[in-house]
């Protein structure tokens, strides 16, 4: 068992994880942070996506034990209370989803893309959603989606 | 599937994670990005009694400019190479490789000493290292030692390190940063390679005057290719340089075959990718797609 303390969306958070706690099931089931999604738990999917110092990280091949001392924000750090985030929102008016299942993964790497603050093509979106599978939407909308995040910036949020 | 139990260990010196690699004995495992052991646990490929994570362990991610080398420290990852203007200013080779390495997120976490420790077949820092001259610097109790790129890669997911030794850093030959040229088929962006090809030359006069040809996802490690280097070597560089070289390069290989491509289609692709990689690097146009 190992000590950490990380600041999970904003909060100061301080627990004992056993060795092989991979931070996917610690956020899900320790934290009951729900919103990180389990997919195919070796990398390939990106359901799990989270930020970890403000970099994208598959939560699935990362230890719990491997954050401590660092800054951790998942799904739940979007919306404040019923006001969707502007990335939420610009999926939900694009219909960049259906299932829901993947969207948690797209949103949080959308995140990581939108704080670059900077244009991206088509195609740049495209490459930079490569790493987060959609069986619903064939992922037309969800460009759309992230096109218009970009466009109109994050915001009072983000 | 979760990763089988082990302990963790996250030592704070390198002396400690050496020892720690030490009292574990063979079935320890070093971790650094995890980005290809955290997948070989879960998919309970590999299932050892203790994992030692370098996170923790100061001076492995940085770099460092000498006179003819960069030493790149193990812990460095994949998007620092795709982003550091050290390394893009004197081994843009490595950069631009770095840059095709699986997603972001895989970018983010995976480091240059845990790719070539895993030492696949078709990934992309043991290649650039045999084109740059590298070699491989490790720590055990024993000592320090250095091991060229070319004794490093044996086969399949298997290296000359041996256990108890942990690496600490690589480092690349600088000389070739003017011609280098890096191109490689990926099924679906963030794939392996099937087939990738890193060229790395020096030119004087519009002669080549040193020559590498390295091949990856061809066969069971990378490797260089003679016929393709004496063919860059033997004149000056003409518009046909390009694919008289891949021609070479095709023509020498035993390629494997397997789901992602026939020993055939990875033949073809050998042409390709080393057209593309040796135009790069000689800034040559290529005429048209087709292949001979």
């Amino acid at each position: 068992m190992h000590e950490i303390s990380v600041v999970i969306n904003g909060s100061n958070v301080k627990a004992t994880v056993p060795d092989r706690l991979l931070l996917s099931d610690f956020l899900r089931d320790g934290q009951r942070l729900t919103g990180t999604h389990v997919g195919c738990e070796h990398g390939y999917c990106g359901s799990c996506t989270v930020l970890l110092d403000g970099a994208s990280v598959r939560s699935c091949l990362t230890l719990a034990a491997q954050t401590d001392g660092r800054v951790i924000e998942t799904v739940e750090s979007l919306a404040v209370g019923d006001e969707l985030h502007p990335i939420q929102q610009a999926f939900r008016s694009n219909h960049g989803l259906q299932c829901g299942f993947c969207t948690p993964g797209l949103l949080m790497t959308t995140l990581e893309l939108a704080r670059e603050k900077r244009a991206c093509s088509r195609d740049e979106i495209r490459e930079r959603l490569a790493g987060n599978l959609c069986r619903c939407t064939g992922y037309h909308h969800i460009v759309d989606a992230v096109q218009a995040v970009l466009r109109d910036g994050l915001r009072h949020a983000g | 599937m979760k990763p089988p139990p082990f302990r963790y260990h996250a030592p704070t010196s390198i002396e400690a994670a050496v020892e720690a690699l030490a009292l574990a004995g063979d079935d320890g495992v070093v971790m650094s990005g995890g980005q290809s052991l955290m997948p070989m646990l879960n998919l309970r490929l590999a299932s050892p009694s203790d994992v030692i994570d370098l996170r923790a362990v100061p001076g492995l991610s940085e770099i460092t400019i000498n006179d003819q080398t960069v030493e790149v420290g193990a812990m460095v990852t994949h998007r620092t190479a795709e982003t550091d203007p050290l390394i893009g200013a004197h081994l843009p080779l490595a950069r631009a490789a770095a840059g095709l390495i699986g997603f972001r997120a895989i970018r983010n976490r995976g480091t240059v000493g845990g790719s070539i420790a895993h030492a696949d077949p078709a990934a992309e820092w043991p290649a650039v290292l045999i084109a740059l001259d590298g070699s491989v610097t490790l720590r055990s109790r024993a000592g320090v030692r250095t091991v060229g790129a070319d004794e490093f890669f044996v086969s399949l997911f298997t290296t000359s390190k041996l256990p108890g030794e942990v690496i600490t850093g690589v480092s690349f030959a600088s000389r070739f940063a003017d011609h280098w040229g890096f191109a490689e088929f990926q099924r679906r962006t963030g794939d392996f390679a099937v087939v990738a090809a890193a060229v790395a030359c020096q030119v004087s006069d519009s002669v080549v005057t040193q020559a590498r040809v390295v091949l990856a996802g061809v066969a069971s490690r990378p490797f260089r290719c003679p016929g393709a280097e004496a063919v860059l070597l033997g004149g000056a560089v003409t518009p046909d340089t390009a694919a008289s070289a891949a021609a070479a390069a095709r023509d020498e290989v035993e390629p494997i075959g397997d789901a992602h491509g026939s020993a055939d289609y990875r033949r073809r692709l050998v042409f390709a990718e080393t057209r593309r990689a040796v135009s790069q690097a000689l800034s040559l146009r290529i005429a048209s797609l087709t292949h001979a």
